[in-house]
């Protein structure tokens, strides 16, 4: 009769067990934004791992916390515009690093910042939807960033330029609060050879910067050729920024379905349970980070949603 | 879990059965003989409550419960009925999705921290006393925890374990609302057994394999149609005496189309966010983990804890919250919870127990806000 306690249907895995990995190297990009190259401590668990553009991983730091970062860029790659490869030969030789680009901000990223190469610290993921780039084959694709947001729209980058005949053209226009601070500067050249076009604005000007000074949307509002028939916008950034962007490209012609941002929410199980990442009907982890823009349009503006 | 609803379908043609008063402590009995861990209503803290369950004088045996918005009193009923009450602070969330459980355990190893599973080892449960509304809630957070995007493995594990001995409802708090939210008063599904307390015993339904076998050998007859009809007269008297309603015509729209709303305004000011609502509600689920250092071996454990959307800090993130006001904070539970519960679960995620408004401490009710949004939508 004790059949009646036990149950035969197998257990779910643990979510929350997260792998070892190591940092191979650091890339300090601008002031109190470092890229974290990492690999997996197992050969196999690194060899297997895969993302897509968009997607995000939980780092933990034991007894400090879990944080999501996007992955900013990883895998090998065969030919197309490279990656930065800061790392040695012989680091190369251990197998792919999955780059997570990260702005000091809080206890997790403050301790993160002072892990030095060679550091561990654990990695689960990748969680949430990606950049959905196979739609925009053909298109004028525009991406519209804003600070450290870049970093989630990078591995999208590398992506469209591997890739750049499938479409029309692919623009970036990118605002930062200084000169110093724009992200990925030095990859700027290769991304221009490869085909993108780019465009920079800055808050605020310094010594030598002769290009334009205010918002991104001013951008958007000048931009052309544009054909918002066949134009797809991706954006990332702060929300006050995604929602300028917005109304930029809306007031331009774009509807709310030719246009995806990443939104930003704090996630802490990042498996849709932990509810912390609402946005309306919306969790964040779960059915974003990537989101079209018709499925939060109307809570976008609301204000402490 | 589906399985569990087709079953009781199947054994609801079944004529109810009967166990007197006398002989239900054998039915405990039985229960811990088969290794459950029984857990019922008991007095804890002068409110009724549900804790470990041996014998059936530690039930609130002649005790009711006076609920209305912000208030519960116990009193002393005169016909000593033994569930003569509706439902307390506590509900089975805190077996099924424990306040504090270890979710994982860091253990140094070289110069790196290896995660491992912490086993959960706690019995299997047997809930004796669940309430309609209480086998909804269960039932909708069975789809927050167990659906095809993600499994839990603690819920998981101790939900199928579990044993649901359903309780009928024989009267009615002001504060019910099951009536609206389509969950209560009678048990109609989600149940392994079901009783109907009358003066001298219980009818008794049963709704699954699983509860057939636990009864299989106790002192259990079939009820004859004179205790049928009396058990039946007792649910009804159940139904009449809820009084309060929910409208929920299109409520996920009237809600989310209602954002500024001039009435968040006005609940801000009252609203304390204590988070007493969101602590006491069967349904809510949002939690928080975070390490726990231990003092002696250096091992961390990640402890998962119950949260709520009324903590200033549940919408952090880097240097700031998202929901800065109480304002921002009560918009997002009761949306949450009766709008984009649907979207997220297909379900509403209100059952109508009326918990949130007996315990929060100035008597907000979530039925008048949703009143007042309705009469005057923005």
């Amino acid at each position: 009769m004790s059949s009646a306690v036990t149950s035969g249907v197998a257990i779910a895995a643990n979510p929350w067990l997260a792998q070892p990995a190591r940092i191979a190297a650091i890339t300090q990009e601008v002031a109190g934004v470092a890229t974290y190259h990492l690999r997996f401590v197992d050969p196999e668990v690194n060899a297997a791992y895969r993302f897509r553009a968009g997607q995000f991983n939980m780092i933990y730091l034991p007894g400090v916390g879990e944080v999501a970062i996007g992955v900013s860029t990883g895998g090998v790659r065969t030919g197309g515009v490279a990656g930065p490869t800061p790392r040695t030969d012989a680091a190369a030789a251990e197998g792919p690093t999955w780059d997570h680009t990260v702005r000091v901000a809080g206890q997790v990223t403050t301790a993160l910042s002072r892990l030095g190469a060679g550091g561990t610290l654990g990695l689960r993921g990748p969680y949430g939807s990606v950049w959905p780039l196979d739609e925009f084959v053909g298109k004028d694709v525009l991406l519209v960033a804003g600070g450290t947001g870049l970093a989630s729209l990078r591995s999208a980058i590398y992506e469209l330029l591997n890739n750049r005949d499938r479409y029309a053209s692919v623009r970036l226009l990118y605002g930062a609060r200084s000169p110093d601070t724009l992200l990925y500067a030095s990859e700027y050249p290769a991304w221009i050879d490869a085909g993108m076009e780019i465009q920079t604005t800055v808050d605020r000007a310094a010594a030598g910067w002769t290009g334009p000074v205010g918002v991104v949307p001013q951008l958007q509002s000048r931009l052309r050729p544009w054909a918002p028939e066949r134009t797809a916008m991706i954006c990332c950034g702060p929300e006050v920024m995604i929602r300028f962007a917005v109304r930029a490209a809306l007031v331009r012609g774009l509807n709310e379905r030719q246009i995806w941002v990443s939104m930003e929410r704090n996630m802490q199980c990042a498996v849709g349970l932990c509810g912390h990442c609402q946005l309306g009907p919306q969790m964040i982890c779960k059915t974003g980070p990537v989101v079209r823009l018709d499925a939060i349009e109307p809570y976008l503006a609301v204000e402490g949603l | 879990m589906a399985d569990q609803a087709a079953t009781c379908e199947a054994f609801a043609a079944e004529l109810p059965r009967w166990i007197a008063k006398g002989d239900f402590q054998s039915l405990i009995d039985r229960l811990w003989e088969l290794g459950y861990r029984v857990i019922g209503p008991t007095i804890i803290q002068s409110a009724i409550g549900y804790d470990e369950l041996r014998r059936v004088d530690e039930l609130p045996r002649g005790w009711t419960e006076q609920q209305s918005a912000g208030s519960y009193r116990l009193v002393q009923r005169s016909d000593g009925a033994w569930f003569g009450f509706n439902v307390g602070p506590h509900s089975w969330k805190r077996y099924l999705f424990p306040p504090q459980s270890v979710v994982a355990r860091a253990e140094r190893q070289g110069d790196w921290w290896q995660l491992h599973d912490v086993p959960d080892d706690e019995p299997a449960f047997a809930f004796l006393g669940v309430r309609a509304c209480e086998l909804a809630a269960i039932a909708i957070q069975d789809r927050v925890f167990l659906n095809e995007h993600h499994t839990d493995p603690t819920y998981q594990r101790r939900r199928e374990r579990a044993l649901l001995i359903a309780v009928n409802c024989t009267q009615a708090a002001p504060t019910c609302f099951c009536t609206s939210m389509g969950t209560g008063p009678q048990c109609s599904a989600g149940f392994d057994l079901a009783i109907t307390e009358t003066a001298d015993g219980f009818t008794l339904e049963v709704g699954s394999e699983r509860g057939a076998a636990v009864i299989e050998g106790l002192p259990i007859r079939q009820a004859t149609a004179d205790e049928s009809a009396v058990a039946e007269t007792e649910r009804a008297r159940a139904e009449e005496q809820i009084s309060k309603r929910l409208d929920t015509t299109d409520i996920r729209n009237l809600l989310l189309g209602n954002l500024d709303h001039a009435r968040w305004d006005d609940v801000a000011r009252r609203c304390l966010s204590c988070t007493n609502c969101t602590l006491v509600c069967p349904t809510c689920f949002c939690h928080s983990v975070t390490d726990v250092t231990a003092l002696d071996d250096g091992s961390i454990d990640r402890v998962r804890q119950w949260d709520s959307c009324f903590n200033a800090q549940f919408s952090y993130i880097h240097g700031g919250v998202i929901r800065a006001d109480v304002r921002a904070r009560y918009r997002q539970w009761l949306t949450h919870k009766l709008a984009s519960w649907i979207d997220q679960f297909e379900t509403s995620g209100c059952v109508g127990c009326g918990r949130c408004i007996t315990w929060c401490p100035v008597g907000i009710d979530l039925t008048e806000e949703v009143a007042a949004i309705r009469e005057v939508p923005s």
